[in-house]
């Protein structure tokens, strides 16, 4: 029956892509409580003390992040695996097995960071509690059992390829994967040493959010533009090659405008200026690709809401990750932005636009699908109300949120590091200028926004296409240009 | 024709080899500056760094501050030996983790910006001389409600049960962290007096 949640509709990997999807819009509202929670604790700096403190919210609202991104990666692969490979999914009972196996392990890991926090500083509170290491504090036994679902997961999709049949897109796909997963491996050890440290930690965050995760989204993308627009393979293929070229060329080496200042030698404040300043160039090359092709299919698609977030992806990505990570990123301007809330406001916009977008957009492939094709293209119920206002506030948040944060790291630049010369005194009259206290005022109305939208998205992708009767007519892919 | 420059195959290819070099290079740098940052290189000090004064100085060829080691001036008033040393800063480095600082502090500029940045926390002129440092830090440490240092901001670092024995690895911690080269960062830093 049309606009039914319907498991057969879908084939094998898709049922377990929506698994994956479920939980990680449960991870998504997570985020967003947690990370208001500590937005209040900027100007209201008593709630919760010594019960729920900021480190704790903090490291929730990071962590339920870093791992509903992944989910929704995860996910998205899994949905796309068996359509690109002409295959069912090759031990897909496994992969059932990892999903449920890894959605425990969240749930223990997040339920102890809340209930314990914190451990005396021996190696048994690195290995049960809580690492301390900023996006990577899951505590070691889970480490261990997130390396065992990757490979899980990457079992079943390279094995589903094999077994099918290969393409640009997947043959970038899996050989990301395995980048992907080796350099999760250099964050799990303990040093003394806090510069030798950070030096292998940025090889997984920086590894991860500026080169590969930013791959694996291109290879999702361009899956996605075939299928939303019709887009022609050999020119979405060529596409992704050029962007591997330009992400990987300048991102690898890019690695070096975070070893600026925790000790390493200082080759590196050229060597990371130099190449980290050419990563917007692939991103801009990834607006040009998605806007040509929608241009091209003059914006004929048949899920609307989906089309919308991948354009939202490539603008979000180019402007969050390119133009916010370039303004700070020469060594001459980081200096006196380091560490301050530059780094927060370009976290915000980069992470939403670059990577939560394309998931969303992925959100809504999926619903339609599950609902049986229903249609999902121009004159929805209501005109489509609930989809456009939650992507309009999630903007209008995010950006807000974005803006206020930026005037705040502008201020601390100035007032802390330039004038007050970094002291733990210029840190605090920097944090109660005025300027700043207002710019954190804005920014918890700004959450608000953004949390109201996400509970729009949410109430949107519960309805969506329920009671829809028509079906959807697909655009197929172009055979010619 | 397909012209090279919008061939799938020449892009294929540039993929794979811009990827590949940029990798070496990677690797082969990494080689070197983690060769460089081990403790006991001129950029990072040894542990027993912690035996001595560190002071923070105007370097004229670089045109900012740099870590100098000064003379003998042992933590809590007790020399020890490289093993003590470093046996105690490991203590202090697990206790920052433990304790999960890095979600309010920033090290190395690295972490979250509700609270100040630890790397130069040993010299930050806040603890008033040097006389009495040690003493308020261990306090602050082990009460950081009974001993607030938000500077009137309303801010309070939360009880996080640490020993004393934590607290003194901690600041050792500490003291070691603020003589690494950090190539001028956090910029225009004044530190604590200290006598001599």
């Amino acid at each position: 029956m049309s606009g039914v949640l319907d498991s057969k509709n879908l084939n094998g990997g898709q049922r377990l892509a929506v698994k994956y999807f479920s939980v990680a819009v449960v991870l998504f509202l997570a985020q967003v409580v947690f990370g208001m929670v500590a937005a209040l604790q900027y100007v209201m700096p008593d709630l919760f003390y010594d019960v729920l403190d900021f480190n704790v919210n903090r490291m929730v609202h990071i962590n339920a992040m870093v791992v509903w991104l992944l989910y929704g990666f995860i996910g998205a692969v899994y949905w796309l695996v068996e359509d690109e490979a002409g295959h069912e999914v090759v031990g897909l009972p496994l992969g059932n097995i990892a999903f449920y196996v890894l959605t425990a392990a969240v749930t223990v890991v997040v339920a102890v960071y809340l209930l314990v926090q914190t451990g005396p500083g021996e190696m048994q509170t690195i290995w049960l509690i809580n690492e301390g290491r900023e996006y990577i504090e899951a505590p070691r036994w889970a480490d261990i059992g997130i390396v065992v679902v990757m490979l899980v997961f990457f079992f079943n999709i390279s094995a589903t390829f094999m077994k099918g049949r290969w393409s640009g897109i997947s043959g970038v796909l899996v050989l990301d994967l395995v980048a992907l997963a080796a350099i999760y491996l250099c964050g799990m050890f303990f040093t003394a040493n806090v510069s030798v440290d950070q030096y292998w930690w940025w090889w997984v965050i920086h590894l991860w959010v500026e080169a590969t995760w930013e791959v694996l989204v291109g290879c999702i993308m361009a899956w996605g533009l075939i299928k939303t627009l019709g887009a022609r393979r050999k020119i979405v293929t060529t596409w992704l090659y050029i962007e591997v070229a330009l992400m990987f060329g300048s991102g690898i080496l890019g690695l070096g405008h975070h070893y600026f200042w925790i000790g390493t030698p200082e080759y590196w404040l050229s060597i990371g200026g130099f190449f980290s300043a050419l990563e917007p160039i692939p991103l801009v090359a990834m607006v040009v690709h998605a806007v040509y092709d929608a241009g091209v299919h003059k914006f004929k698609s048949a899920n609307h809401p989906a089309l919308a977030w991948l354009i939202a992806h490539a603008f979000g990505n180019f402007f969050g990750a390119g133009v916010w990570g370039f303004m700070h990123t020469l060594p001459q301007i980081n200096l006196y932005t380091h560490g301050t809330q530059w780094s927060a406001s370009h976290g915000h916009l980069a992470f939403f636009g670059a990577y939560a977008t394309i998931n969303i957009a992925f959100f809504y492939l999926a619903l339609q699908k599950w609902r049986g094709d229903v249609w999902m293209a121009s004159g929805l119920a209501g005109n489509g109300w609930r989809w456009k206002w939650a992507l309009g506030l999630l903007h209008l948040g995010v950006v807000g949120m974005t803006v206020a944060l930026l005037i705040a790291g502008y201020e601390q630049s100035f007032i802390e590091r330039a004038i007050g010369g970094s002291s733990w005194q210029a840190f605090f009259e920097a944090q109660m200028h005025p300027w700043f206290v207002m710019a954190m005022q804005w920014r918890v109305l700004f959450g608000v926004i953004t949390v109201a939208g996400v509970l729009l998205l949410v109430w949107d992708l519960l309805t969506i296409g329920a009671r829809e009767t028509r079906r959807a007519e697909f655009v197929t892919e172009a055979v010619s240009s | 024709m397909i012209n090279w420059w919008s061939s799938e195959n020449f892009w294929r290819k540039t993929a794979i080899w811009v990827t590949a070099f940029m990798l070496a290079v990677l690797i082969g740098l990494t080689f070197h500056s983690v060769s460089a940052i081990q403790a006991g290189t001129h950029r990072v000090p040894a542990y027993s760094v912690i035996n001595q004064r560190i002071d923070y100085r105007f370097d004229a060829t670089r045109n900012y501050m740099v870590p100098v080691l000064g003379e003998e001036a042992p933590l809590f008033g007790k020399k020890l030996s490289a093993e003590e040393a470093e046996a105690l800063v490991t203590k202090g480095k697990l206790t920052t983790q433990a304790k999960n600082c890095m979600n309010c502090h920033t090290l190395l500029g690295n972490g979250a910006y509700y609270a100040p940045d630890l790397t130069k926390a040993w010299l930050d002129p806040g603890w008033g001389s040097a006389a009495v440092r040690e003493e308020l830090m261990l306090k602050f440490l082990q009460d950081p409600g009974g001993n607030p240092r938000g500077f009137g901001s309303g801010r309070r670092m939360p009880n996080l049960g640490i020993t004393e024995e934590e607290a003194r690895s901690i600041i050792a911690f500490l003291k070691w962290m603020s003589s690494i080269d950090t190539n001028g960062f956090p910029y225009n830093f004044k530190p604590i007096k200290q006598e001599g």
